[in-house]
């Protein structure tokens, strides 16, 4: 049985679709047939991040609106072949997304892939709400921050009442924290919540943490998704990411900071 | 932390104050998100009654309903415009 998973934050700019992409390219890796969604219509960006947009021919809404078939609008990654990208329409109509539409599509997935990653939009317009509504899992991307915080927590509200599961009294969409741009050595310093604090303040399980890194602006240059560029830091903690997700037990990494010396620590920076 | 800042008593750090902020800020959410139904529908009757007599909106009425022991405590906070001349809080405890 196919998952659909929702990748949601609420605020914009925290890291949605670095993450959507890397961890469908992750599944795909794992030789599970994985499909990613953009659901950002209007403002496209995840075949860029994927390194596939010059080959968008046929996106989500032509296909809601039967003037592509889905195979058509369907990229197929170069690099991992169990590895499918639906890119989201650039039309300026926000109502081009329709609850059946979506509906129909996902359910096509299903009959052929194994996981299903929604990249939601920010906000909670009509997008993202689209986005986690047939939601069995979600991923909250957050990052160690106010006001990212306070927006992941009002999609955890929206998840537990607005969701598909919510709403035919199903079992709850099982809830996964992932903190992103995460630097330890600000915790340290007391510039920045911790994992602890965010895990509290939110209240839902942590499946990864991905520090900040400089190899993510590389990857999203080079149209990698950056779990493929395994030798760094980002790229690890996103394949650590993955393997936990698919129930593996990995213990965190990329918490503590460099060690400093002594007059350092006396001192400061 | 540094050690220096430790010994001198520096300022509380950022990060705590974050913190504490959002504790405050999304208790309150929750509460207007899963509170029992009648609180929202109170708070608009008390504003059209407060309305009557003193120009005031929504944002300014705050109901927070907490326990203490087996007591539950309503408290209504209504913060009266600064034209409004004997300014200050009406507080209804219950």
């Amino acid at each position: 049985m196919a998952k659909i998973i929702v990748v949601t934050s609420g605020k914009g700019g925290v890291g949605k679709t670095t993450t959507s992409a890397s961890f469908a390219a992750g599944l795909a890796k794992r030789g599970h047939k994985t499909v990613v969604i953009d659901f950002d219509v209007g403002l496209r960006n995840l075949d860029l991040i994927m390194g596939c947009e010059r080959r968008v021919v046929y996106d989500f809404v032509n296909v809601i609106q039967g003037e592509a078939t889905l195979v058509q609008a369907l990229i197929k990654d170069k690099r991992v072949d169990t590895l499918n990208i639906l890119p989201a329409s650039q039309t300026r109509d926000k109502d081009a997304l329709t609850q059946e539409g979506v509906e129909g599509i996902l359910e096509q997935l299903k009959q052929t892939h194994d996981y299903i990653v929604c990249d939601s939009p920010a906000g909670i317009e009509t997008g993202a709400i689209m986005a986690l509504h047939y939601a069995d899992e979600a991923i909250v991307v957050t990052n160690p921050e106010v006001s990212s915080v306070r927006d992941s927590d009002r999609i955890l509200g929206i998840l537990a009442a607005k969701s598909k599961r919510a709403l035919d009294g199903l079992e709850p969409v099982k809830e996964h924290l992932l903190v992103t741009r995460y630097d330890p050595s600000r915790v340290d310093q007391g510039q920045m919540l911790s994992i602890e604090d965010i895990q509290e303040l939110l209240g839902i399980s942590l499946i990864g943490v991905i520090p900040e890194s400089q190899s993510v602006l590389q990857a999203s240059n080079a149209g990698l998704p950056v779990i493929l560029d395994e030798g760094s830091d980002s790229g690890q903690a996103y394949q650590d990411f993955v393997a936990r997700f698919l129930g593996e037990e990995r213990p965190m990494r990329f918490l503590e900071a460099e060690r400093k010396g002594f007059l350092k620590r006396l001192f400061g920076t | 932390m540094t050690l220096l800042d430790y010994l001198l008593g520096r300022k509380k750090k950022t990060a705590s104050v974050a913190k504490e902020r959002l504790q405050i800020i999304l208790a309150r959410e929750h509460f207007d998100r899963d509170g029992p139904d009648f609180l929202v529908a109170m708070k608009k009757d008390i504003l059209d009654v407060v309305g009557k007599y003193v120009a005031v909106d929504l944002d300014r009425i705050q109901v927070t309903l907490d326990k203490n022991g087996d007591t539950e405590i309503l408290e209504l906070n209504i913060l009266l415009p600064d034209t409004h001349k004997p300014s200050g809080k009406v507080q209804v405890l219950r």
